[in-house]
């Protein structure tokens, strides 16, 4: 018989918080030269609420355990991969039997040992698993070999022979577009008569820029874990955030059914995209070498290994050229975004899709064409990275709104906000539809968040005190800039806007919930929780999620396109709403049976009770007493949820539909400080105001924000990728690729969510996704370096400013602006 | 055998390797995973420990903060090592853990292990600093501390706020602190013991001068090491077997400040964090740019003499020891001999060091009140990261004139140098427009640099020409007696940003 656990009689609400928790503890705070972003929030449970992270006391002793953690069994194999050192070529020998005699080795494996499928391409084919002969990058997998510690397998590696017949390496993804060199056709956005527009403007600009890429730097690297199960499977522990993909790509390289494969993730350190398509292949191998030798493996790549073997954001060259009339309000005109894909398609199809829809950011173009091309070259192929390509394409539209104030003579505020959709233009045109046909909806909210903005950040008057500032000072330049966001949220391919989870209730009460979702650090687990908390009333601490797993819900999208908590939490609380009408229908008919039942039609969960009635007629059932009882009953405890989103879709034939849900938005005010005599800058000030329409849980959503903010100003400043000309990556470790460190946090740093604007769309309790759009609040900051530039040439120059803006960068376009300018005014005095 | 204390218990640990750093030893040999691996470069900072290592005294235990996964285990020996595991006591969490928590320092969790216990260094800093109440974290303390933990999802705001107000929380010492005999129990490990130097395999660490003489003459072509944090790489990254090493960090006469009338001899196992309080006095532009040198894990490891013995052409302190006439004593088993560090470097990571020579001591001349240094590095990031170009300028203004005039560069060549030409150009003149430009324009002829990861030769070129434009600069706005206060200077007139230049 089964025996029910004993009740604990204690209230629900006792928290389970560490004893120092926020409010038992003098909250009086030594106040440090800069101001405190914030104050937190009280603790309260439910969604809506600052909880903290849900592993955040297990990251702080250290006992959260990612992958290297895990504890394994004593003939655990480890694995190290042999990368190949040149980019382009013919591989003529690899000769390995140096390898397999060297001590420790166990099982050497290529491309021949693979029983299934060899290439793991996620979308398009063109990612073998080891190459075979045609060699495409530096760090591209020749073999792997498993050995009986990490040390001994990397040891081995070194004694391949390899012989390359080497070829020049293509590098330059212009010169690759020009030679027609794609990794997947070009792509066209076009609405109106774009080059009418161009002809009929009264002023026409062009410009160009080139947009670096940027590695992930996820402080833990790729790993994974794979043990052989009884059958012919694998079990594999792995850091990822598409578990589902990878399942697949297991079963068809081993050739087994995907039910064969569990992928298991509980949380990883770090992903941004970088582990979206790129953790696949780690597993294949592991999980390849384990079904081999019957033994548990590890896969581990090293930094400098990762770096290379694996692809980061795309680097893009755009172009534009563009009518404005008078005012500086765009007419039309066309954009041309080249993205350099690598060497392979893996998701560049649609993050050059992702650099056209925001193309535009918040500007309504008029008549507009956008070009997208996918340019292959010899490097490691380029893959999401938080924005999937979205940050690039709103970077040609920024330079040009600061190209055309320069052009007119006006604030580039102001040319900003002449542009921003809006509904129609003084003589009736409509401007609020964008280049791929799709509505903006909430146009008074995009004007709110920059008027705002402007207001509390003090713009105008700052902007008066700066120039005259600069107009003082010899050497060190300010620079201010305010730009704004706006984001489209969905997968654009549309079948990847769908979620499931798992409900599970046990008999004490506590509550399981698994979903498709993974965790990265983005507190997706914790917003997930707290909708379960809420849906059934109860404390947080009661709802846990264990890990997600591809044997409790299956066939799950990527944890990826921001989507995370707005596809999840919508399938966990359809799960809970199921379960809870289930159980009012049981309490309605099981409990006070002889005064007729309870009144199901006010039923409802809250603080752990089920409640029915009100008033005198009140009925209280703690939470536990209904689910006991449930299960005597013999009522389901477990529910499954599914969410699809609706209204979007998107005709890629034609370019034109409504690819996005919702979109969310933000704006940044920067200030800089430049040293135009070193090219060293430093980012003075920093506002932020963000839309994440009625927040679900503020604390996560503000450390989304200030932690995209600062990882975009790494994009845009510090974060150089070089490569040396024959393909290699030498910037492949933090001591040469520069992320930003704590002393890049401004020493101003206002970061706030628009209050009152909730989504218009009927999303989780009407919040609005945070992963992706604030990185490119980011641009705010390049903006203001080029304003500070500026004032080199009295603010009449725009100048070219490519990015990363490193100090050389930095130190170079300030001298080619003083030796412009003092020819410039040489040169008008010489008449004289 | 490592004979240490790991959160207030004993381990001795046996079979140890040379080549083991601290992070292997915690996560393979003692199951600790805590700790987390980041980069295994000693950049990224998710590795941080604490080594505790007892005062003159012998009464209390200081804590500095180390990157486990570049320093070598052997030199645990002796030490309590304090880990992320170590900190809580139970379920109750010390003030660093619990502040990170309630101001939601961590997302990701992978760096916050290495957060954690930079901030229980500070904390234990700021507790024993003696002061009440505790000097104020201020922005340079903060980087100080933080400046070594890389974070790739927060951005750091809710770290800055942890640090500040972890002070506020109750006092929560971890159960070892309970124990008042640890720390003599540590230093009890650190008895003398006479003799030959135990040797534990191929590690081995001699206490005095003459034993380092003795090991040298019988093992030449051993490695020696003091921080190992750049020897360790080889290790790390290039999977080179450090098999016959001498640790040089406990050698009495090697951590020797001696101060004599015309300066300091400092010995070469010196580590920077001890040089940093003796440079502030004499030369504040030297200290200012130690705390851009590397992190704070990085100085409390590394020492001067590795500096120098290094050669790198973008060391960071050979061009201000340059600048500065700063000599060597190089010392072995055929005795000691003494040269001008500028004889000492020959060619690309090339020395005048024999083999069975090593750097003793280091001489820092002592200023006379006429003499000014300037000191200015260019990187790509403020904060720990390697020089792009590093200018180190030293001269006297003696009625209005240039005199010794000391131009050294770190970047430009294949090693750390001087440029005499452009110090020709300034020397017995007046600082004006005029005798600078010649200076530029000497400096562009006899300075080639290349282009690599960290900058273009031309970029170099511009910027090394540019710094002497600020050196003009500032000599003349401190020339005019009018702008001579410094803190009621508009500033406007400055021509540098505060954050990277005195």
């Amino acid at each position: 018989m089964r025996t029910l656990t004993r009740l604990s009689t204690a209230p629900d609400d006792a928290r389970a918080n560490s004893p120092d928790s926020a409010d038992q503890r003098p909250r009086q705070r030594n106040q440090g030269d800069a101001p405190l972003a914030r104050e937190t929030v009280a603790p309260q449970g439910s969604a809506g609420s600052a909880r903290a992270h849900e592993s955040a006391v297990k990251h702080v002793t250290g006992r959260a355990a990612y992958i290297d953690d895990l504890p394994v069994p004593r003939d655990c194999l480890h694995v190290a991969l042999g990368l190949s050192p040149v980019a382009h070529g013919r591989l003529n020998r690899l000769e390995l039997e140096k390898v397999k005699a060297a001590p420790g080795v166990v099982d050497v494996i290529t491309l021949a040992d693979v029983p299934g499928h060899t290439d793991i391409g996620p979308v398009f084919p063109g990612d073998p698993l080891f190459a075979s002969d045609e060699i495409s990058y530096v760090g591209q997998c020749l073999f792997a070999v498993a050995a009986e510690s990490h040390h001994a397998a990397r040891l081995a590696v070194k004694e391949a022979v390899i012989e390359i017949d080497e070829r020049p390496a293509s590098l330059d993804p212009v010169a690759a577009a020009e030679r027609g060199e794609f990794v997947r056709p070009t792509h066209h956005h076009e609405r109106g008569d774009w080059q009418r527009a161009l002809d009929e403007a009264s002023h026409v600009l062009e410009g160009e820029q080139f947009v670096g890429g940027q590695e992930h730097f996820y402080l833990e690297g790729q790993a994974c874990l794979a043990q052989p199960t009884e059958d012919e499977g694998v079990m594999v522990y792995t850091s990822n955030q598409h578990p589902s993909e990878t399942q697949k790509l297991v079963a068809e390289v081993l050739d087994i059914p995907f039910h064969a494969v569990t992928m298991e993730m509980r949380r990883m350190g770090g992903g941004f995209g970088g582990k979206e398509t790129q953790a696949s292949p780690w597993a294949c191998i592991a999980a390849l070498i384990a079904r081999r030798t019957g033994r548990a493996t590890k896969l581990r790549l090293p930094r400098a290994e990762d770096t290379r073997a694996t692809g980061k954001r795309h680097p893009f060259h755009n172009r534009y050229r563009l009518g404005v009339d008078d005012q500086g309000v765009l007419t039309g005109g066309e954009i041309t975004v080249i993205g350099d894909c690598g060497y392979s398609p893996d998701l560049s199809d649609a993050i050059v899709d992702r650099a056209m829809f925001h193309a535009d950011n918040a500007y309504s173009l008029g008549a507009a064409r956008v070009t997208g091309q996918r340019a292959r070259t010899h490097t490691a192929s380029n893959t999401a990275f938080r924005g999937f390509g979205g940050p690039q394409g709103m970077m040609i539209i920024e330079q040009a709104m600061d190209d055309i104030a320069r052009h007119l003579g006006e604030d580039p505020l102001t040319i900003r906000q002449r542009n921003l959709y809006r509904a129609t233009d003084p003589d009736g045109t409509p401007r609020d539809v964008t280049h791929y046909g799709q509505r903006v909806e909430q146009l008074g909210l995009l004007r709110d968040i920059v008027s705002q903005l402007e207001a509390s950040s003090d713009y105008w008057a700052r902007r008066r005190e700066i120039t005259a500032f600069n107009a003082r000072s010899p050497i060190v330049k300010k620079g201010l800039a305010l730009t704004p966001v706006k984001f489209g949220i969905s997968f654009t391919v549309q079948h990847l806007n769908q979620a499931g989870a798992l409900l599970l209730v046990y008999t004490d009460g506590s509550v399981m919930i698994n979903h498709g979702g993974t965790e990265m650090g983005q507190g997706l687990h914790t917003k997930v929780c707290q909708v379960v908390a809420r849906e059934l009333g109860l404390d947080l601490e009661r709802v846990r999620i264990s890990a997600t797993r591809t044997d409790k819900v299956p066939n799950t999208s990527p944890t990826a396109a921001s989507s995370g908590a707005d596809l999840n939490g919508q399938a966990a609380r359809d799960a809970a709403s199921k379960l809870r009408e289930r159980l009012f229908d049981f309490a309605a008919a099981h409990f006070d049976r002889d005064a007729g039942g309870l009144d199901r039609e006010a039923m409802r969960l809250e603080d752990g009770h089920l409640v029915a009635g009100i008033g005198e007629a009140e009925r209280r059932i703690s939470w536990g007493e209904l689910i006991q009882a449930a299960y005597l009953g013999r009522i389901s405890l477990s529910e499954k949820g599914f969410y699809a989103t609706p209204l979007i879709h998107y005709d890629r034939a034609t370019g034109r539909g409504r690819p996005f849900y919702y979109y969310a938005y933000g704006a940044a005010v920067a200030e800089v400080e430049v040293d135009t005599l070193s090219g060293e800058y430093r980012v003075s000030r920093a506002d932020i105001l963000h839309d994440v329409g009625d927040s679900l849980n503020p604390a996560i959503d503000i450390g989304q924000i200030e932690g995209a903010f600062i990882q975009g100003m790494g994009w845009l400043t510090s974060e150089e990728l070089k490569w040396n000309d024959a393909g290699r990556l030498v910037t492949d470790g933090p001591a040469t690729y520069k992320i930003p460190a704590f002393g890049d946090l401004p020493p101003t740093f206002n970061v706030e969510l628009l209050q009152g604007h909730p989504n218009s769309q009927a999303s989780i309790y009407r919040s609005k996704a945070v992963g992706e759009p604030p990185f490119m609040l980011a641009i705010s900051v390049w903006s203001a370096l080029r304003d500070a530039l500026a004032s080199l040439a009295d603010y009449r120059v725009s100048p070219a400013l490519d990015t990363p803006a490193t100090p050389e960068r930095v130190l170079m376009a300030a001298e080619a602006l003083r030796a412009r300018h003092e020819a410039r005014t040489v040169g008008q005095e010489e008449p004289a | 055998m490592i004979d240490f204390y790991l959160n207030g218990r004993r381990q001795r640990c046996s079979d140890v390797t040379a080549d083991t750093s601290i992070l292997e030893l915690l996560r393979t040999h003692l199951g600790q995973t805590g700790t987390k691996e980041g980069c295994a470069s000693g950049d990224c900072g998710a590795c941080t420990v604490a080594i505790g290592e007892p005062d003159a005294g012998g009464g209390e235990l200081l804590y500095h903060s180390a990157n486990a996964c570049i320093t070598p285990a052997h030199q645990l020996d002796g030490c309590h090592l304090v880990t992320v595991e170590g900190l809580a006591s139970g379920e109750r969490l010390h003030p660093a853990q619990a502040a990170m928590v309630d101001c939601h320092g961590s997302q990701c969790g992978f760096c916050t292990p290495g957060i954690v216990m930079s901030l229980f260094t500070l904390y234990e800093q700021q507790r024993r600093g003696g002061e009440e109440p505790p000097a104020p974290l201020t922005q340079e303390r903060l980087e100080a501390a933080l400046g070594g933990n890389l974070c790739r999802c927060t951005g750091y705001r809710p770290i800055r706020d942890a640090a500040l107000c972890m002070n506020d929380y109750p006092a929560a010492d971890p159960a070892w602190a309970e124990d008042p005999g640890l720390a003599g129990s540590v230093a009890w490990l650190r008895r003398p013991r006479s003799g030959e130097p135990a040797a534990d395999g191929h590690y081995v660490a001699p206490q005095d001068l003459a034993a380092l003489r003795a090991l040298k003459a019988k093992r030449p072509a051993a490695r020696l090491v003091a921080g190992g944090t750049d020897l360790w790489l080889e290790t790390t990254q290039q999977l080179k077997s450090l098999e016959d090493l001498i640790d040089v960090r406990q050698v009495a006469e090697l951590n020797a400040i001696e101060e004599v009338e015309a300066g300091w001899w400092i010995g070469a196992a010196v580590t920077l964090a001890r040089l940093m309080p003796l440079l502030a006095e004499p030369y504040p532009a030297f200290e200012h740019l130690m705390h851009r040198f590397a992190s704070s894990q990085i100085r409390h490891r590394a020492t001067l003499g590795g500096n120098v013995a290094n050669a790198s052409p973008i060391g960071d302190t050979p061009p201000v020891l340059l600048a500065l006439d700063a000599r060597l004593r190089l010392d072995g088993p055929r005795g000691s001999r003494e040269l001008p560090l500028a004889d000492f470097f020959l060619d690309y990571k090339c020395t005048a060091l024999a083999e069975d020579e090593f750097i003793a001591a280091i001489f820092l001349p002592r200023p006379d009140s006429a003499t000014h240094l300037k000191v200015w590095k260019l990187s790509k990031r403020r904060e720990d990261d390697i020089s792009a170009v590093l200018g180190a300028f030293a001269w006297r203004l003696e009625d209005g004139v240039m005199r010794d005039v000391h131009l050294a560069f770190g970047g430009m060549a294949a090693i750390p140098r001087r440029a005499p030409a452009a110090e020709a150009a300034l020397e017995g003149r007046t600082p004006d427009a005029e005798a600078f430009s010649a200076a530029r324009k000497a400096l562009a002829e006899e300075l080639a640099p290349m282009t690599d990861v960290r900058g273009s030769g031309n970029y170099r070129r511009v910027a090394a020409g540019n710094l002497l434009e600020r050196l003009r600069l500032m000599i003349a706005a401190d020339g005019d007696p009018a702008d001579n206060n410094s803190d009621n200077r508009d500033s406007a007139t400055k021509v540098t940003l505060d954050a990277y230049a005195h």
